[in-house]
């Protein structure tokens, strides 16, 4: 056997097995997380940073950064918690309009070779703006429908583990597995000769903005589920969460290499990390402080795994 | 696929222009290529090659002229146009996406490859393909293209390109197909090429390496300055006279080397055998040292192990002891943002400085007499260094470690899709410089520039097996050597 894990294996074991050390000694500090409610607990955040960290890895496989995630998310929080409560016809046209919004972006960006992160933190001001018109105050009301999937008892294991499952799944068989994703993937890593094989990367462009909105729109949706009310401010924090479960899943910032299971476990793990370093009682100060350790912990594990498997192929 | 006469017109282009800037890339180029023959397309760096391959393909409009696929000149110009009518592509450089796997590249190339089971489907086909063209490959459809070699991946992508799926492949333009491949795989790729084109296909081959467009091509299309300059049977040219048609003149026979040692005092850098196997190496001032072998050996392991023997790991010291000139200019060469310029004299920057401010006068004069010594071609030094041909490009890299005061020269294949009245020139400088007391150690795939070596090492499976001196180097001591496994 020349090869004991290929770089690819390596990229997804690493997040996996952060989650898993992380989770041990979680149970260890507080074993009453080792229940059904416990679990469910622990990850039910997770699951609209999850769907977030999927739709910044669609913009990412193709090179370019969402910095506007984060408000992106809230707007749709905002529009869940108000339109699509009071006249659901009315607040899906708005979600589709999101969504057509997003796909012109990306066409400009293409188009115009803009830097994406420019047109993206502009449209954080748009969307952030929009969010406040809609929500001044926080309030609205979470649809019932919503509510009902997101605090839903589904049989042997928890919803936030049952939603991340098929998140991950879902997410994998499109990304990764079809055809259309071999696509999307192939502009990250080479667009001139996708383009030359026929290809219409403008298309492309469009198609990977449009689906991240998509995931991002359900990320809002199902926040809302959880928290049920809105606030215009209320994610924030998405969208250097969604950035960092990219990268902790496997991922890389240029050349379309993208996982979304890593992503989803890379979601599931800065979650946990939270509720770790709450568990140890370290004072909420120094806790963004103690997730960055972590996040650098993990990916300095994840070059050194590297390098030792470059060195053992070399041989 | 219809065969049913031989003298089918695949395309035919007629009057072609193309003018980029102030640089006319193509001047009224007319040309047809017929189905069933194997076209040579020889010329200089920036004479116009990958330009016409570009108007082909369809990925560039001509300014003028018309281009016609087929016999139909209702189906228009552009790329799907061109693919519609089978024809294909394999580019200098390496077009594949290195983050997706063999059979994913081949479903990126080929449209039609989807639908359930495509996975199945595409690593079928590659996979027979590459027995087809390359027996024993040793190559995995399911493995990632960025973990294949460079003659891996050139492989991959020639087998991608005559594969058939959808669409029928009519004509396949080869742009320097062989430059990362060893003797063993370019026999092979030859090979093939002649059965392709017995069974009614058609191929332009562009290679720098004329003995091989002499032996593969049946009519010989040479261009210089944007123009088609000579167009006969490939019987008709000889390597002289196609040299000629060019336009640089090469003297035939080498002049005789002068054989000083030049093994005195100590040497200027040395390495003992790599994992206890092998010879030891060591290089000494004003010597040529030459790596051979067939390609992906420990050449370039080697080489890079030397470099970073020589400099420092975390400053940079303020008399380079050794410089690197890159075979793969985009992944380790060229800054590709920069100017053609600020390309050459980012090495020299502390020479060029003073208290630590760039003193841009001097930069310019360096731009300006570098330019003429190894004739760059470009209206202007401050042009992007992705306006030059790749050939060019390759110049200011070695422009780059030529003009640095570096005792050590290190050089990775550099010559790779270079044009021979540059080599010429190149290899010209080497000795003076070799003269002077500098010493390089040169890494390359192509047989002759190995041959200009005075002392040469040749490399199997990492690596040295033997080491050739003077007269001994040779053609066959080095294929001979090359196969020789080494004593554990």
């Amino acid at each position: 056997m020349k090869k004991i894990f290929s770089p690819d294996t390596i990229r997804l074991i690493v997040p996996a097995l952060s989650l898993t050390v992380l989770l041990i000694a979680v149970f260890y500090l507080q074993p009453r997380a080792m229940s059904y409610t416990g679990l469910n607990l622990l990850f039910n955040l997770a699951v609209p940073i999850a769907l977030a960290t999927i739709a910044q890895m669609l913009i990412m496989t193709v090179n370019d950064l969402d910095l506007s995630m984060g408000t992106f998310v809230s707007f749709v929080a905002c529009v869940t918690a108000t339109f699509l409560q009071a006249s659901p016809l009315l607040g899906i046209v708005i979600l589709l309009a999101a969504i057509a919004t997003y796909a012109v972006i990306g066409v400009l960006i293409h188009l115009r070779d803009l830097p994406s992160i420019v047109v993206t933190l502009g449209m954080s001001f748009v969307w952030g703006g929009l969010a406040v018109l809609i929500l001044p105050a926080p309030g609205g009301q979470a649809p019932e429908w919503i509510r009902a999937i997101m605090t839903s008892k589904p049989p042997i294991m928890p919803m936030a583990i049952v939603a991340s499952i098929l998140i991950a799944v879902f997410s994998h068989l499109l990304i990764m597995r079809s055809s259309f994703g071999v696509v999307l993937r192939g502009v990250g890593g080479n667009a001139r000769s996708v383009e030359r094989a026929g290809w219409s990367i403008i298309r492309a462009r469009a198609a990977v903005y449009a689906l991240a909105a998509f995931f991002a729109i359900l990320a809002g949706i199902a926040l809302v589920g959880l928290t049920t009310a809105a606030d215009a401010n209320i994610a924030l924090r998405y969208t250097l969460l969604s950035i960092a479960g990219v990268i902790l899943g496997g991922g890389e910032f240029v050349g379309g290499r993208v996982s979304p299971i890593g992503a989803v476990i890379g979601a599931l793990t800065l979650t946990l990390a939270g509720s770790f370093l709450s568990f140890l009682r370290i004072s909420p100060d120094w806790q963004i402080g103690a997730q960055g350790a972590i996040l650098i912990i993990v990916l300095a594990l994840r070059l050194l795994l590297n390098r030792f498997e470059a060195r053992r192929t070399r041989r | 696929m219809t065969q049913a006469g031989s003298t089918q017109t695949v395309v035919s282009v007629s009057e072609a222009k193309v003018v980029f800037g102030a640089v006319k890339a193509l001047d009224g180029v007319t040309l047809a290529i017929r189905s069933g023959e194997c076209v040579g397309l020889v010329g200089h760096n920036g004479a116009g090659k990958s330009t016409i391959v570009n108007v082909i393909n369809g990925g560039l409009s001509p300014h003028q002229g018309s281009v016609v696929y087929g016999e139909d000149p209702t189906l228009g110009h552009g790329i799907s146009a061109a693919r519609q009518s089978g024809i294909r592509c394999v580019f200098q450089e390496l077009s594949l996406c290195p983050n997706l796997t063999v059979v994913e590249n081949t479903r990126v190339m080929h449209k039609p490859l989807s639908g359930w089971g495509w996975r199945r489907r595409g690593a079928d086909i590659i996979g027979r393909k590459l027995d087809e063209i390359f027996p024993g490959h040793g190559i995995d459809s399911g493995e990632n293209v960025g973990n294949l070699s460079i003659a891996e991946r050139q492989m991959v992508e020639i087998a991608i390109t005559f594969c058939e799926i959808g669409h029928p492949v009519r004509l396949v333009i080869l742009d320097e197909p062989t430059s990362s491949l060893d003797s063993r795989l370019a026999s092979q790729l030859l090979a093939y090429v002649r059965r392709f084109v017995a069974a009614g296909g058609s191929v332009i081959f562009i290679s720098h390496i004329l003995s091989e467009i002499l032996g593969i091509a049946d009519r010989i299309i040479v261009m210089k300055d944007g123009r088609v300059v000579a167009e006969r049977a490939a019987s008709g040219f000889s390597e002289h006279s196609l040299i000629e048609a060019m336009g640089s003149v090469v003297k035939e026979h080498r002049a005789a080397r002068v054989l000083t040692d030049k093994r005195t005092g100590p040497p200027a850098l040395a390495a003992a055998p790599v994992h206890g196997r092998g010879l030891a190496f060591e290089a000494f001032p004003g010597e040529i040292v030459g790596f051979a072998g067939l390609g992906g050996h420990g050449q370039t392991d080697m080489l890079v192990k030397l470099y970073l023997s020589l400099s420092g790991d975390w400053f940079g010291r303020r008399d380079p002891a050794a410089m690197f000139v890159a075979g793969d200019r985009a992944v380790n060469g060229t800054f590709p943002l920069w100017s053609i310029l600020k390309n050459m004299s980012v090495a020299l920057l502390p020479d060029l400085s003073h208290r630590g401010l760039l003193d841009e006068a001097r930069e310019q004069v360096l731009g300006r007499s570098w330019r003429e010594k190894i004739e760059i071609r470009t209206p202007d030094m401050d042009n992007n260094i992705l306006s030059l041909s790749g050939g060019n490009q390759q110049k200011v890299l070695f422009a780059r470690a030529l003009a640095s005061r570096a005792p050590v020269v290190l050089m990775d294949d550099p010559m790779r899709g270079v044009d021979i009245g540059t080599k010429q020139e190149v290899y010209g400088i080497l000795r003076t410089e070799a003269d002077q007391g500098r010493t390089f150690i040169w890494y390359s795939t192509e047989m002759d520039e190995v041959c200009l070596c005075d002392r040469v090492y040749v490399f199997n499976n990492g690596a040295i097996v033997a080491e050739l001196k003077g007269k001994a180097v040779t053609e066959e001591n080095i294929l001979a050597a090359s196969f020789t496994e080494v004593a554990a």
